[in-house]
């Protein structure tokens, strides 16, 4: 029945959003490459694989590097670990702003305005220097892990504001009315009965999440900031200025991870408008009565 | 009296909180770290010269004070509330005899002129052509620029930054490579363009950025606002459409933008960072950058403990602009 639904909402999508249709083909070219990296010839670490410094050419289509590693192949590592940071980062992300935007949302009075407004406090402070300062202590400590545990813990408060909103309108309706008349305890009903419509706007900014580790990473690895060992598409920069590529003129060293991050943000933002305006009321009834 | 009780002072509890978990966040941090600061940055001293070890006892001892990282941990936290309001963020640890304050001192001017013009421009910039795309939803131009804007949105500062950076200083050198202005500071034309011409481009990447987001949000709220009664009244009444929109649905797209802009006040001077320390700008970014590269924890603390009081004072200033716009809040 879900699946059903799921699959209805995906061709909708499918047939009458442009941006549905453009983001989902980019983000299936960034899957492909991604899954591409468990089928590469060279390990990640393997230096001195090929030759050095080779522009591309049909047997390295996207070049190789100073450390003689093969650019297409390190970018699909690059791939997988930057998106492995950010996924997981969105991950412990949003569990977070679920949980506090649920138990605001649900509890109100006091409590709710206590949290609600160190929530808005966190929200004005400047993420970058933070996360800058934390990763300049920990340098050298530094792992894929704990670069997404630690962006995870940072990107919770302004999505769980708009949780908060959510569940607070969610509360006044009749059917929460009748889960706590008939004995449900608060936790079940948040659960059971509000969780599944926050689903959603979850997936919607859920992407937002992405765009902004996708970033962060990228910043922090340039800034020399994270394992720089580890091959994602800030350390391919990072490793691309080290090594004057530019002024070398070795240009496609720099080029395939510029690209490849700016395919990824495109396509995920892409699905997500494509998404919000799917799932905006509004504009849903505008394309009903288009259709008619 | 409502205004206050109501509006402002809330308001300014907030920033107190802000201020409050700031200060307490940059006192973890460092605390919180498996590396010990101290060690480090005394093997650091120590990896290019050889120092006397009573030298480097004594080293230790003020690192240690200057940390604050001597008594427990509670007499450490009020003693660094005491440094942080007298207004002292220490010596800096990479330029000794300069303290965290002076390198600030120095950068800081620059940082707010590049933020403040870019975040006015963009400001200026995304408002207008966002009514007008959403006013105008069917246009060539409007479905352009969305469309042009909303592939750039989502692009990371830095790599913006950076293909800025490669192509018009690199490919094409029309724009210098590095620093924030030539010759000394005067008010004669030759300084003032050199200003100009040095900050375009760091200005250019917060602005696009920037632009993207205030179009964005400018769009949906017009689009939303347009349908409202009141505008298909004027409509009616063949009010010229430049008043229709600039004079009400615009003003009334205003506070939420406000909002906005004071809760994103962060983000931008994250790009700020990021576009000083691509463009090479003398400001708080770079010396930001220059701190990380020489480990000077002490300037790093420094900086983040200034950016978050900066942004919170920012965005409660901005905050406070709101009931002179929203005549609601003003007549309450």
């Amino acid at each position: 029945m879900a699946n059903d639904v799921l699959r209805a909402t995906i061709r909708d999508l499918f047939r009458f959003s442009l941006s549905f249709r453009f983001g989902s083909i980019i983000l299936m070219i960034v899957g492909i490459l991604l899954l591409l990296s468990f089928f590469s010839p060279f390990e990640s670490d393997d230096r001195r694989v090929v030759p050095r410094n080779k522009p591309p050419s049909q047997e390295f289509i996207l070049g190789t590097t100073g450390t003689g590693q093969d650019g297409f192949w390190l970018l699909t590592f690059a791939i997988r670990n930057t998106l492995m940071v950010s996924g997981v980062a969105v991950l412990i992300g949003r569990t977070i702003a679920v949980m506090v935007g649920m138990l605001t949302g649900y509890l109100g009075g006091k409590t709710d305005r206590v949290i609600s407004s160190i929530v808005d406090s966190i929200i004005v402070i400047p993420r970058l220097p933070l996360l800058i300062l934390i990763a300049a202590i920990l340098q050298g400590e530094m792992t894929v892990l704990s670069l997404a545990l630690l962006l995870g813990i940072l990107d919770w408060a302004h999505p769980s504001k708009r949780y908060r909103a959510m569940i607070l309108s969610l509360r006044e309706r009749e059917f929460t009315h009748t889960a706590i008349f008939s004995g449900m305890n608060a936790v079940k009903v948040v659960v059971q009965e509000h969780l599944p419509f926050l689903i959603p706007l979850l997936l919607a900014d859920a992407v937002a999440g992405f765009l902004w580790a996708i970033g962060m990473e990228v910043t922090l690895s340039v800034l020399g900031l994270s394992d720089l060992s580890t091959p994602s598409i800030g350390t391919l920069i990072f490793w691309g200025n080290y090594h004057h590529a530019l002024l070398r003129g070795r240009v496609w060293i720099l080029a395939a991870p510029i690209a490849a991050s700016v395919l990824m943000v495109v396509g995920f933002y892409l699905v997500s408008l494509s998404l919000s305006e799917y799932l905006d009321p509004r504009t849903r009834l505008s394309r009903l009565t288009m259709e008619e | 009296m409502t205004l206050l009780k109501e509006f402002i002072l809330p308001r300014f509890a907030q920033w107190l909180i802000v201020i409050f978990v700031g200060v307490t966040i940059t006192f973890i941090i460092p605390r919180l770290s498996p590396v010990n600061p101290v060690t480090e940055t005394l093997a650091r001293m120590q990896m290019y010269q050889n120092i006397d070890p009573e030298a480097v006892q004594a080293m230790r001892a003020t690192l240690l004070d200057l940390y604050g990282l001597e008594g427990s941990v509670l007499e450490q936290y009020v003693n660094f509330w005491k440094r942080v309001l007298k207004g002292d963020l220490g010596p800096s640890l990479a330029s000794f005899p300069l303290s965290v304050n002076q390198l600030i001192g120095v950068s800081i001017g620059w940082t707010i002129g590049l933020l403040g013009t870019s975040i006015l421009i963009a400001w200026t910039l995304g408002m207008t052509l966002g009514s007008l795309a959403g006013y105008y939803p069917n246009r060539w131009w409007s479905e352009g620029l969305e469309k042009s804007l909303i592939t750039v949105y989502p692009v990371p500062y830095y790599i913006l930054a950076f293909v800025l950076l490669m192509a018009f200083t690199f490919y094409l050198p029309i724009f210098p490579l590095i620093g924030g202005a030539r010759g000394t500071a005067a008010f004669t034309w030759e300084y003032i363009s050199s200003v100009l011409y040095h900050g375009f481009l760091p200005a250019l990447s917060i602005v696009i950025g920037a632009t993207a987001h205030r179009f964005i949000m400018a769009k949906a709220l017009t689009t939303t606002e347009k349908s409202s009664d009141y505008v298909q009244y004027a409509q009616m009444a063949a009010l010229p459409q430049r008043k229709i929109l600039f004079y009400y649905v615009t003003r009334n797209t205003l506070l939420p933008q406000v909002t906005d802009l004071s809760l994103s006040l962060g983000a931008l001077f994250g790009g700020a960072l990021i576009a000083e320390f691509v463009f090479g700008y003398p400001g708080i970014g770079t010396t930001m950058y220059t701190a990380i590269n020489n480990g000077d924890y002490n300037a790093i603390m420094g900086i983040t403990l200034l950016s978050i009081v900066g942004i919170a004072t920012a965005s409660l200033l901005i905050d406070l602009i709101y009931p002179l716009i929203d005549p609601r809040v003003r007549y309450r």
